[in-house]
């Protein structure tokens, strides 16, 4: 009797560990916007919320792509210079005459053509995934500046700038496409094979081999979309600026993207994470970097105190699991 | 072995939140005696032992007297300072620095604040030398094998003056020749008058050493048996409240004329394996015996395709089917538990549903690969009554269970794909009695429904109480076969003579080459 219901315990304890591990950090997030609220007196007003929205949809759309990875163990540091090649594919078919309904399919395809030879070199060659990347990294950014023979592509009546720049219902498209991004990521991660599969590999990719999983399509399909997402990300970039350059855009995008996904609770080593966690992580980010800059915070100092409120609030929260951990 | 009394824990209880882990547990430990604590997982051992160690603080009430003097419970560092040292499963070495610098980790030795390399490996040579070990200060552990591991633990405990060394199923991970050395260094230890816990699973160890076996059950106390009351019924009884006689169960019939569903034909990866052939009926329990290292683990992956097969071919009803891939097995309808569950089977951070479901969640989904929910859960509520998984919620994850239900869970997702054969790698290592006798249960039931089960084991009572057949491999080779006969059953001897290589190099018994 005592027995039984000492196991119901036990099994709302890690249900709750479950959520808490997933929307931990949603405090951090209210209490910065509470914060710069009090600061500025500007950050709530619905203009602030919206444009924040928007700062944060591409990171929001890079870091989904990331959480996939970073869920098999992996890590995708090329996505900013994907971001950067696509951004100049899809300018460049929307200044080209004639090609001008594919600027935006030509973006998409050349984000996942960069995700793919990054997978096969991942899934069959077993090469690391942190030298893989690091290595397209490099060479992407090369392919992104040859694509405009190093210069900016500019396109004053881009077809797709709505994309960038108007609203629905006061909402930033932008933004919608961030969250549907989420919510896609969401129904895949939860509620299909290949999601079940996604964790497994991260969790123990031996152990999935094993059982039959087709590891080398799981690592095909997340650095696909990895690069199919950053993709997205580049045409994103280029209906908000009317143009695309293959030497600045994109610049350290990686970097912003995989510190959402751990802001998000998403474990390093794989297995472990949720979507909505890295949702909160990037809005964390676009929070930081609008507050400090509308409480007049100095570029340097803005660097400085972001880095440091990502070391700190993952520290809290490795502290309060382990705390759960030991009652 | 009446030396003086060295340790006593009176009146001992833990709670965690509503959980009693303990209840009011007594255990006296004397100078130079071999003291065994057993009981199923679950049973309190560890908790016990970690209160010992002064990781876990007690209930209040209880106390711990050490050498007749009061201990301050909860805290390491006393304990320590005690001469308690514990050598838990997994071991706590740094691979990657030398023996020395284990032996002193966190006290190096050192003269101005550089470390002294020097002195501290002529500080660990004599310690070394009293365990007999055939490796040096300076041997990086990484090099180690785990039982030489397990040595350079019980140096760590003597070089820091351990009069108390509690041991947690040493052995487990030990080739029988490591274990041997394992216990003359237990032998060594209990003459220089050091007390030791020793925390095990196999009777034969604990009827080897123990001058003493107490027990526990559901947290609490059920009794100490001196060496010569030592039984393996009484043991078994006090441990999980019930008689042994059913412990081993046969009832499937050996079908002597049943056809043969698996043949394997001169299997070999060219390394560790050589020229492997055999057959199991269905409905029949065929048993691999055979030292750790004699290649039956690496046999039963090839047969599953987890490795390249060099040579040799798998048939399934007389059709070639010889895997290249685990995938390929699993759609022949030949499944594999592996012998190393969490390394290799299981996904500890996903819940037991999930890990129940993994190979046919595929196979039962809506189309474009929705997961089919209703029916996840309806797999998973009845494998874990089938197979009387204990946990209060299928959506807990699994590693959170304890060992025994952790392998019930593999289990479970195997048989889930109702498979023709079934290779069991050592299917009741490190689970408790109780999971024990249920799972043998369970390889009788599939025998029963007509399944071929190959089971590979390293405990000699184990496979003779439940196999209908044993195969011994030695050095990559199946080199004798033994068949129970009416009046005539399988001995531990057989099995032994063949292992060892004391028998003939040609089996005494032919090996049936051709008999499909």
């Amino acid at each position: 009797m005592t027995d039984q219901n000492a196991r119901t315990v036990q099994g709302q304890q890690a249900r709750m560990r479950t959520f808490v591990r997933a929307l931990g950090m949603l405090p951090v997030l209210v209490i910065l916007a509470i914060a710069f609220e009090l600061i500025s007196g500007r950050f709530l007003s619905t203009n602030n919320l919206s444009i924040v929205m928007q700062q944060a949809s591409i990171n929001i759309v890079l870091a989904a792509g990331m959480t996939y990875v970073i869920l098999t163990g992996g890590i995708d540091l090329s996505v900013g210079s994907i971001l950067s090649a696509s951004a100049m594919a899809s300018l460049i078919a929307s200044v080209t005459p004639g090609w001008g309904a594919m600027a935006i399919p030509a973006g998409l395809a050349t984000g996942l053509a960069f995700g793919l030879i990054n997978g096969c070199l991942i899934a069959f060659l077993r090469l690391p995934p942190f030298i893989v990347t690091l290595g397209s990294l490099t060479a992407v950014r090369g392919i992104a500046r040859l694509m405009g023979s190093d210069t900016t592509v500019f396109n004053a009546d881009l077809p797709f700038a709505a994309m960038g720049n108007a609203t629905f219902l006061g909402i930033p498209w932008l933004a919608i496409i961030a969250l549907g991004i989420i919510i896609a990521s969401w129904f895949i991660l939860r509620r299909t094979v290949l999601g079940t599969w996604i964790y497994a590999v991260g969790g123990n990719q031996e152990a999935a081999r094993l059982t039959g999983i087709k590891v080398w399509l799981v690592l095909l399909f997340v650095y696909g979309i990895s690069g199919l997402l950053a993709g997205l990300g580049g045409v994103m970039s280029a209906a908000r600026l009317y143009a695309a350059n293959g030497l600045q855009l994109g610049q350290a995008y990686e970097l912003d993207a995989i510190a959402a996904v751990i802001l998000g609770g998403t474990s390093f080593v794989g297995g472990v994470g949720s979507i909505w966690g890295t949702l909160i992580g990037a809005l964390i980010i676009a929070v930081l970097s609008n507050g400090l800059i509308l409480s007049g915070v100095s570029d340097i100092w803005q660097f400085i105190i972001k880095g440091l409120v990502i070391i700190v609030a993952v520290s809290l929260d490795r502290l309060r699991l382990q705390g759960n951990a030991r009652t | 072995m009446s030396g003086a009394v060295m340790l006593e824990m009176r009146g001992i209880s833990k709670t965690f939140g509503p959980i009693r882990a303990l209840r009011d547990v007594s255990l006296t430990l004397r100078a130079g005696e071999v003291h065994a604590l057993m009981g199923e997982n679950g049973a309190g051992k560890s908790t016990l032992m970690k209160i010992l160690s002064g990781a876990y603080t007690p209930d209040p009430g209880g106390e711990v007297m050490v050498g007749g003097a009061p201990l301050v419970t909860g805290d390491p560092k006393a304990a320590k300072a005690a001469g308690i040292a514990v050598i838990y499963q997994e071991l706590s070495l740094a691979p990657n620095l030398s023996v020395a610098e284990n032996l002193f980790l966190g006290a190096e030795r050192s003269r101005l604040g550089i470390v002294s390399r020097h002195r501290m490996a002529a500080e660990t040579r004599p310690i070394l030398d009293r365990l007999g070990v055939g490796f040096g200060p300076e041997t990086q552990v990484a090099t180690l094998s785990m039982g030489e591991r397990q040595l350079v633990e019980i140096a760590r405990a003597i070089g820091a003056n351990a009069r108390i060394v509690v041991m947690d199923e040493p052995t487990t991970s030990l080739s029988s020749r490591e274990a041997e050395k394992l216990f003359d260094v237990i032998a060594d230890l209990k003459a220089q008058g050091i007390a030791i816990v020793y925390i095990s699973h196999r009777m034969d160890e604990i009827y080897r050493l123990s001058d003493r076996c107490s027990v526990l059950r559901d947290g609490g106390y059920v009794g100490t048996l001196d060496r010569a009351e030592l039984s393996a019924s009484k043991l078994v009884s006090m441990m999980v409240g019930r008689d042994l006689s059913t412990f081993y169960k046969k009832d499937h019939k050996q079908v002597a004329a049943g056809e043969p569903v698996l043949a394997v034909e001169g299997m070999g990866d060219g390394r560790l394996v050589q020229g492997c052939s055999f057959t199991v009926r269905a409905g029949e329990v065929l048993g691999i015996a055979g030292l750790v290292g004699s290649g039956r683990t690496e046999l039963a992956r090839l047969i599953y395709g987890a490795d390249p097969a060099a040579s040799g071919r798998v048939l399934l009803d007389g059709r070639d089917v010889t895997p290249r891939t685990p995938r390929e097995a699993l759609a022949a309808g030949i499944v594999y538990l592996t012998e190393d569950r969490k390394g290799l089977g299981l996904f500890l951070d996903m819940t037991i549903a999930d890990n129940i479901n993994m190979c046919v969640i595929g196979s039962d989904a809506h189309a474009v690969g929705v997961i089919d929910f209703a029916r996840v859960r309806q797999r998973a509520a009845s494998a874990m009554s089938a197979l009387a998984i204990k946990a209060p919620s299928a959506r807990l994850t699994v590693g959170a269970l304890s060992g025994g239900n952790q392998q019930k869970v593999l289990l479970a997702r195997l048989l889930e794909l109702e498979p023709r054969v079934i290779l069991l790698d050592e299917p009741t290592r490190g689970v408790d009695v109780g999971a024990k006798s249920e799972i043998y249960r369970l390889i009788d039931g599939l025998a029963q429904r007509g399944m071929a089960v190959v089971m590979i084991s390293s405990e000699l009572p184990e496979i003779i109480g439940v196999a209908d057949r044993v195969l011994v491999m030695r050095e990559g080779r199946i080199v004798g076969e033994i068949t129970a006969a009416p009046g005539a059953p399988i001995t531990q001897e057989a099995v032994m003579t063949f292992s060892t290589g004391a028998a003939p190099e040609t089996a005494q018994i032919p090996i049936p080459q051709e008999e499909l």
